[in-house]
């Protein structure tokens, strides 16, 4: 395998097997992905990242292969990356998003890649952001992030997108499921998808009650869209709303939102390496074995291990801070 | 950091076949035996396959094929995967492939042919035994 520093020259010049090889690198969560992030985050910040979710079934492989065609219809270049959970029993994922894109898999300006969940000391939204991050610094225009809609990790990943598109579809169960997940803020785009079937009027309207408190006091309004993602009716104006979206975050608010994202990535960061850190300390001083047999003798909790653990370990620190 | 690494294998069925019974029943057992398993869909073309497999990474393909053009589609494979410089990737095949072509076929670098009745675990067993190593 070649070194990081030729992979990283590669993915800079748009090399697909390079941009391949660097994103196995960030899944396979070694210290080389830190070294190949550093190396690329300067030439990252250029793409405009979209983040696709929704329930499963509601249409969203079918509906981003139609947006990327439409992107490249207009000059742009693209690169998908599909979120599939790993299984927690064997370890294993079925990665199937590509059943849908096949077409657009020979398009030399598109890139498609597939990642598996995983169990990820970093948390998988972290090795999305990275992955994101190889697309945006290969020189992809548009970036897309695909995402089941299912639950709080799912929302984290589709953190990383700056314009955030969640899908519905009529007959998948009521709008309640949709606001459960925690789905309803975090949208910049409403789709309703398979708007051809009957009750999708229905379903434009529930959204819709509840949009209005949302979009009450932003400065950007939620729209609602309707799609039928296999014929490719709505996609036109999906994408243009899209654009529309883009320009309102270049006017308005790009500062702020960067700033945002620049916090909450570095707070990332230092949890990872702190708690990365604190444990291998511990491990080498027995502490971490010692606390864990105390756990599993109930003769303490988890919170309270750990509490202590960390008082001894920044007693000092504390108290340098307080004089 | 602790590594996570996992095999990845590509299902891939190339040509003009009418169903997938069998790709489906390979890709869930080697997603059962932990690895993970990108599936293309029906009738891709060579060149589909092998874009595939260059922008997912993957260690191991596993092609699958009913209609017996496996002549004329396998060696296009091989050929492609060998000018994009694939060519540290495993390649096993399965479906139904006449016997009397498996010496060609290997000498084209598939590593294994399976028939039909082959017990899965035979193929996670192939799969785990040949994978390619990485540096």
């Amino acid at each position: 395998m070649p070194k990081t520093e030729e992979i990283v020259q590669g993915v800079l010049t748009g090399d697909r097997r390079s941009i391949a090889r660097a994103i196995t690198i960030i899944e396979n969560d070694t210290a080389e992905a830190q070294k190949l992030i550093a190396q690329i985050y300067p030439h990252t910040g250029k793409a405009h990242i979209i983040g696709l979710t929704g329930p499963g079934g509601s249409g969203k492989s079918t509906l981003i292969e139609k947006i990327v065609r439409e992107y490249r219809q207009r000059g742009k270049t693209v690169g998908v990356v599909a979120v599939d959970p790993t299984s927690p029993f064997t370890g294993g994922a079925f990665l199937g998003d590509r059943i849908r894109m096949q077409e657009l898999s020979t398009d030399q300006g598109v890139f498609i890649r597939s990642m598996a969940t995983r169990n990820y000391l970093g948390g998988i939204a972290k090795a999305t952001k990275d992955a994101v991050k190889v697309l945006d610094a290969a020189g992809k225009d548009i970036v897309i992030v695909e995402t089941v809609g299912a639950g709080q990790s799912e929302v984290e990943i589709i953190k990383v997108a700056q314009t955030v598109v969640v899908i519905h579809a009529p007959g998948l169960g009521d709008e309640i499921q949709a606001i459960k997940a925690g789905l309803m803020e975090i949208a910049d785009i409403f789709v309703v998808n398979k708007a051809d079937r009957e009750n999708a009027d229905k379903a434009v309207m529930d959204i819709q009650a509840i949009m209005q408190l949302n979009n009450k006091e932003k400065a950007w309004k939620t729209p609602i869209l309707k799609t039928v993602a296999l014929t490719g009716e709505g996609v036109l104006q999906l994408v243009e709303k899209l654009e529309e979206h883009k320009q309102f975050l270049e006017k308005e608010m790009k500062r702020e939102k960067s700033l945002l994202r620049a916090e909450s990535e570095l707070v990332e960061a230092l949890k990872d390496q702190a708690v990365n850190a604190i444990i291998e300390e511990l491990k080498k001083e027995g502490k971490f074995e010692e606390f864990l047999q105390k756990i599993l003798k109930k003769q303490i909790d988890p919170a309270s291990a750990a509490e202590k653990l960390l008082h001894k370990k920044f007693k000092r620190a504390a108290s340098d801070a307080e004089t | 950091m602790q590594g996570t690494r996992k095999i990845r294998v590509l299902i891939a069925k190339p040509g003009l076949d009418s169903h997938d019974r069998g790709a489906k029943v390979v890709a869930r057992a080697l997603r059962d035996a932990g690895m993970e398993v990108i599936y293309t869909g029906l009738r891709q073309t060579p060149e589909q396959i092998v874009e595939t497999a260059l922008q997912e990474d993957v260690d191991v393909i596993g092609l699958s094929i009913l209609s017996g053009a496996h002549k004329a589609l396998f060696p296009r494979i091989m050929e492609l995967l060998k000018q994009k410089g694939l060519t540290d990737v495993m390649v096993f095949a399965g479906g139904i492939i006449p016997k009397e072509d498996i010496p060609e076929l290997k000498k084209l670098g598939i590593k294994g042919i399976f028939g039909p009745g082959t017990p899965t675990e035979t193929i996670i067993q192939f799969t785990l035994e040949n994978v390619p190593e990485r540096t």
